[in-house]
């Protein structure tokens, strides 16, 4: 695959952001609105990414398959390490823990602008349930932070 | 912080589909919130403007480079050190006016346009615009004003992709009194 450096995706990333948020100061568009609107862009870009990710792997056995995959491989492709813990309670809930996620390494160690970090983590949310939509799994991501640049993605299968 | 402990020892490569496939739902984005293309093209401009101010210092703490003397240095400081390291890719540079002030950028691929394909209702999109945005602000750091457009698209049916770069001016700089 071709290679492109990573300082370009975050600094895109921040642009998608800023944009994101300055075009609710004019439209009246509330916080909620514009995480939104980051999760759906998120998706979108999964949905593809995910695609290419797999065009060589094998089936996937089962639901935690799925899960190892994206802690694995799609989060190594797109942030360059694994997920440092998986946890479920086997009831469709899924907790990935990265100790040093890639887009809140550069803002802050600790809690200094600890309010800004949901801003940074609405577009992964959205890789990973666009991720997983296209392996047929739907989901609701969510994710928090209480020191950065900890965090922890909440994946809650749907069951259909 | 990490950055700056990490420089030059980590290798910032990535897989280049993540940046393509965000700024795809980028340009998806901004073609849905404007109504027509030119609107799309000056904010795809604007922020890679914002990217190219950002972008410069990253690149000179980087890579070896001095200041250029001439126009014809920065071309080849632009084309085979700056797109390699961000792109992967190696443009030529061609087409230079007598004056020597002008150039084209060839691109024989761009990686901004991998899996797209323009709509005839989007005829007059530029579609990868923010590159002139982050030629345009990076030169700018290094007081340089320059007019940046894109001259040939491939995905508007031209046979290559050339940006061209006109010199301006040199911006005069303002250092505080008593600076070095």
């Amino acid at each position: 695959a071709r290679m492109a450096d990573e300082v370009l995706f975050q600094f895109l990333h921040n642009e998608l952001i800023q944009y994101v948020y300055k075009s609710a100061e004019h439209g009246e568009m509330e916080n909620g609105r514009c995480i939104t609107r980051l999760e759906n862009m998120g998706f979108r870009v999964g949905q593809g990414l995910i695609e290419r990710f797999t065009k060589d792997t094998a089936r996937f056995k089962d639901e935690l398959d799925v899960m190892k995959f994206i802690c694995k491989d799609f989060w190594t492709c797109v942030f360059k390490k694994q997920i440092d813990n998986l946890r479920t309670n086997h009831q469709g809930i899924y907790v990935l823990q990265d100790n040093k996620f890639r887009l809140l390494t550069q803002i802050s160690a600790g809690k200094q602008y600890l309010e800004h970090a949901p801003k940074y983590l609405a577009f992964t949310c959205g890789l990973v349930r666009g991720g997983l939509s296209n392996l047929g799994v739907k989901s609701i991501v969510t994710a928090e932070v209480s020191v950065m640049p900890a965090c922890k993605f909440q994946v809650m299968i749907q069951k259909i | 912080m990490s950055r700056q402990a990490n420089r030059g020892t980590e290798s910032k490569k990535m897989n280049s589909e993540l940046f393509t496939l965000t700024y795809g739902a980028l340009v998806t984005q901004l073609c849905k919130d404007y109504e027509n293309d030119e609107e799309v093209n000056k904010q795809l401009d604007k922020m890679g403007y914002n990217i190219g101010v950002r972008l410069i210092e990253d690149f000179l703490a980087r890579s070896s480079v001095g200041r250029c003397h001439d126009f014809r240095e920065t071309a080849d400081v632009i084309a085979k050190v700056a797109f390699k390291m961000y792109l992967g890719i190696t443009p030529s540079v061609t087409n230079w006016s007598p004056a020597g002030d002008e150039f084209s950028l060839i691109l024989e691929s761009n990686p901004l346009v991998d899996f797209v394909e323009l709509p005839d209702n989007h005829s007059n999109l530029v579609y990868s615009n923010l590159l002139c945005g982050v030629l345009r602000g990076a030169l700018e750091m290094v007081q340089m004003a320059v007019d940046v457009r894109f001259a040939q698209d491939t995905l508007r049916g031209d046979n290559v992709t050339e940006i061209r770069m006109k010199f301006i001016k040199r911006i005069e700089e303002n250092l505080p009194v008593g600076d070095d």
